[in-house]
């Protein structure tokens, strides 16, 4: 089984440290982007598996949009600029804040 | 061209003598885009001195660039204003080097592509550079057309946009085969 950390430890990991309410990766639907193509970003940046990433993906499709990690600020911002370096219409934002 | 294909550790097309000049058009004019864009990095002493390149904190007015360089917060909604500064702040942060590297993947594509046309061959570093380059000009095309995704296979050929359609599922149909071997 994979060691990756998901959102929701990486969320119990930034409660514990004490730090401020954990900050989301937003994936927006857009026109352009291939369905396969997003779903291949989401396995390849995150190590989802097919089936998370698939399922992520749909969710954009359908619901317009789609939480793909949460955390710290920093890790959020990194995310998102790997998401803008792939080509997603990637946001961020610290929901409650 | 025909589907992309894997032999041994290479991933191979082949691309006729126009599509490879085509496709060297579509990657120079974007390389030309993001370069003006750069040419907009405010330069000062400090970022020479330490190296730390600052990008413009204001998003690109031009639709296309907007696109490919997007804001870190969603500016459009209610709560949009209140991350303004921040937006701002990330945005000269992080788009140089997003520029850097939308920029290091086109550079691969024209390096890997035949001039005449002939076969691409590529390994799986250079195959994920293309497929970001293949899906940074579908998203030039997209914005400039106005895609949406109920968008017709082919416009009126009266449209001035009919042309751009057919590279744009051209585009398509390259990325898509691409993935379908990685």
């Amino acid at each position: 089984m994979s060691t990756q950390a998901t959102p929701e430890v990486e969320q119990e990991r930034a409660e514990q440290a004490g730090a401020a309410l954990p900050w989301q990766t937003v994936v927006w639907n857009d026109p352009v982007n291939l369905m396969s193509y997003v779903t291949y970003v989401f396995q390849k940046l995150f190590g989802y598996g097919k089936d998370k990433a698939t399922s992520l993906m749909l969710d954009v499709h359908h619901k317009g949009k789609a939480i793909v990690s949460t955390g710290s600020k920093d890790k959020v911002e990194g995310d998102v600029s790997r998401l803008h370096a792939a080509g997603l219409w990637a946001t961020m934002e610290q929901p409650g804040a | 061209m025909k589907h992309w294909r894997r032999k041994g550790e290479r991933i191979l097309a082949k691309l006729d003598r126009h599509e490879a000049a085509l496709l060297r058009t579509l990657v120079e004019q974007l390389t030309e885009l993001f370069a003006e864009r750069e040419s907009e990095t405010p330069q000062d002493e400090l970022a020479e001195l330490t190296g730390i390149r600052t990008g413009p904190a204001t998003a690109p007015r031009d639709p296309v660039l907007s696109r490919l360089l997007p804001d870190f917060h969603r500016m459009d909604t209610a709560e949009g204003a209140e991350y303004a500064d921040s937006a701002a702040a990330l945005r000269s942060l992080h788009e140089p080097e997003l520029l850097a590297a939308k920029q290091g993947v086109a550079a691969t594509l024209l390096e890997t592509v035949p001039a005449d046309g002939g076969t691409v061959s590529l390994d799986e570093e250079t195959a994920s550079s293309w497929l970001s380059a293949l899906n940074d000009l579908r998203l030039a095309l997209g914005s400039m057309i106005g895609v949406t995704e109920d968008m017709p296979e082919q416009l009126p050929s009266d449209d001035p946009r009919a042309a751009q359609l057919a590279v744009y599922h051209w585009l398509t149909w390259m990325q898509d085969s691409l993935l379908r071997v990685l």
